[in-house]
């Protein structure tokens, strides 16, 4: 793997709350391109290490990369210097978020919620910006919920919205954090066809899920976690068929 | 139901509990499923419907309305009330001028003191310690004093510091003014109310902030949005939800509060009512007048505050609720399409035609 391929690299990164060690050595590299998805069980670190990876969370050890820059610091000789809320939030507009309770901004209508970001953060004109607003709410099938607040909308419309939030600053790369926990079952699947889409077309993405069909069909690369760590990695085919670890045996037959 | 393909593989250790509670909602649905055949059902949906009958709402209605009845008699009949005088004291132009007096002060008051309130409970939820301790200390100092002390002090300020010099400090002066010309007794006023004031709506201001979901703040934050407008554009805006049923309260506390600085022998409503009547005698009916006036100005005050409440409103429930004015014109709506339509039923049953025969 040549060193301009790589989207995300993440390198012997810990985090604790308190005594609680949440992630213990994490390393993961996501390719230009590539579609992760990482399985484990509750409390495993998931969630954590998506939210280390925009510096939502900051870490205690370890560092993580986006696009070959070092994400919440900056190098200089042979120190980092940790940046300053204004450049990390510049930093934070290259990575979509998808979060489990979709946070819709629950004052603006769904349209103001896409083209929102892109006036306030990049301050691009809001004529430019509604258009591409328009045209992604298209994208996820909400051309016609662009005047209907968030909660107005079903679980999955709202998650929908979201993502075209997300894609609306034109990210480098999209976090999903477990973005179908919070649905009904039968909403579930206009989520995932939306993210397949995405993953056809080409967009990176890091995906926290329980979804193992769709890791299956759409991941190039599956990562079980526990216990802070990641137990083992590899092609959906290899690892949710034929998984080497005990633990990840034990776990994928729970869930499957 | 394309979706329950995914459920088998779905729901890890962490969903379980979510889905097993979701999962029944849809089910209840399932379970009032249309088992009467569709014919016998297009019937039912074609029978005349009685709206439910509350007999005891109009038993409740007559007796408020005798009450009420019995209480406007009782304020007319009475000579004691002198309604002659009321009416030519109440738009007398002294009377006129404190009412305006009294109106600029719950405006300055209010309005200063929600700016400054809003500053220090910005003060108070920003990340430095410096502007957190001030702000903890001014909400301290200000709603420890009692707001008539503080009233005082600022109309004896001059006695205090009987000029305010600008200059560089314990260094030269630039040029002094005297106190009694920088702040007259109304800025005194005004200053005293709204620096009141603002104490108390830093911590309403601030606990609307903390009504608002973490959530908003961790979105606006993955997007890049910047800081300042994270709080004015997304929190704020929320937040205002809880903060203006609180404010509403404040302003018309102010709208009698204002009373208090009678002590600075400023001329507003309730002094002045009480300069006319040690002047002719009418205590009654001049204590009417400000009574009737007080109610004006927070009728005024619970208009607008309806209103706002309702343009914050947008997007917290599915649909807002009716204005009173939009109520009034749907029932007058209702009645007359429900008139309407007995006409045509009593028209359509008329010819003798059987009910069965469709």
């Amino acid at each position: 793997m040549t060193d301009e391929d790589v989207m995300v690299r993440v390198r012997g990164v810990h985090k604790s709350y308190g005594a609680h060690a949440v992630l213990q050595g994490v390393d993961l590299e996501v390719r230009s391109g590539e579609v992760a998805v990482i399985l484990g069980p509750s409390g495993s670190g998931k969630s954590t290490l998506l939210r280390s990876i925009n510096h939502l969370e900051k870490v205690d050890r370890g560092y993580v990369s986006v696009g070959g820059a070092l994400v919440g610091y900056r190098r200089v000789g042979n120190t980092l210097h940790e940046l300053k809320e204004r450049e990390i939030l510049k930093q934070r507009t290259h990575i979509g978020f998808v979060f489990q309770s979709f946070n819709l901004f629950p004052h603006l209508t769904a349209l103001e919620n896409v083209a929102y970001a892109p006036v306030a953060a990049q301050r691009r004109p809001r004529k430019t910006v509604l258009p591409l607003a328009r045209s992604l709410l298209d994208r996820v099938g909400l051309a016609d919920k662009a005047d209907a607040y968030p909660r107005q909308l079903s679980g999955g419309q709202q998650q929908r919205v979201a993502i075209a939030r997300a894609l609306a600053l034109e990210p480098r790369l999209v976090l999903f954090d477990e973005p179908t926990s919070a649905l009904d079952p039968e909403l579930v699947n206009e989520v995932l066809d939306v993210m397949k889409g995405l993953a056809r077309s080409g967009t990176t993405m890091i995906v926290v899920s329980h979804e193992i069909g769709f890791a299956r069909e759409v991941a190039d690369t599956v990562y079980f976690m526990d216990d802070g760590r990641i137990v083992e990695h590899g092609p959906p085919a290899e690892l949710l068929t034929a998984p080497k670890h005990e633990r990840t045996k034990a776990f994928l037959a729970k869930v499957l | 139901m394309t979706g329950i393909v995914f459920v088998p593989y779905g729901p890890g250790h962490e969903s379980v509990g979510v889905r097993a509670a979701t999962m029944s909602a849809p089910s209840k649905e399932r379970s009032e499923p249309l088992s009467t055949e569709d014919a016998a059902a297009d019937e039912i949906g074609a029978l005349r419907v009685v709206p439910a009958r509350h007999p005891w709402r109009w038993v409740a209605t007559a007796v408020i309305a005798v009450l009420l009845a019995m209480a406007i008699n009782a304020l007319i009949t009475n000579p004691a009330w002198d309604w002659p005088t009321v009416g030519d004291y109440l738009f007398n132009p002294s009377i006129l001028e404190a009412v305006r007096l009294t109106v600029l002060l719950t405006v300055l008051g209010v309005g200063l003191g929600f700016v400054l309130g809003t500053v220090l409970a910005l003060m108070r939820i920003s990340r430095s310690p410096l502007l957190q301790a001030v702000s903890w200390a001014y909400i301290w100092v200000f709603r420890s004093v009692p707001l008539i002390l503080q009233l005082l002090f600022w109309y004896n300020l001059a006695i205090l510091y009987n000029e305010i010099r600008f200059g560089i400090p314990f260094g030269p002066t630039f040029f002094g003014i005297g106190t009694m010309e920088l702040i007259p007794p109304v800025a005194a006023a005004a200053l005293g109310l709204s620096l009141h004031q603002a104490a108390y709506s830093a911590e309403i201001v601030r606990s609307g902030f903390l009504s608002v979901d973490a959530g908003q703040l961790e979105a606006a934050a993955a997007l890049g949005i910047p800081r300042a407008k994270q709080v004015w554009r997304i929190i704020l805006p929320q937040a205002m939800r809880s903060i203006v049923p609180t404010a509403g309260n404040e302003a018309i506390g102010m709208v009698k509060g204002t009373s208090v600085v009678y002590i600075m022998a400023l001329p507003e409503l309730f002094y002045q009512v009480q300069v006319v009547y040690t002047r002719n005698g009418r205590v009654i009916a001049l204590l009417l007048v400000a009574t009737i006036w007080y109610l004006v100005l927070t009728t005024v005050l619970n208009i607008a505050q309806y209103y706002v409440e309702r343009y914050y409103a947008r997007g917290a429930a599915r649909a807002l609720p009716l204005t009173p004015l939009q109520r009034v014109r749907r029932t007058v709506a209702e009645f007359r399409a429900g008139s309407a339509r007995r006409r045509a039923q009593r028209e359509a049953l008329s010819p003798g035609l059987s009910g069965g025969e469709r």
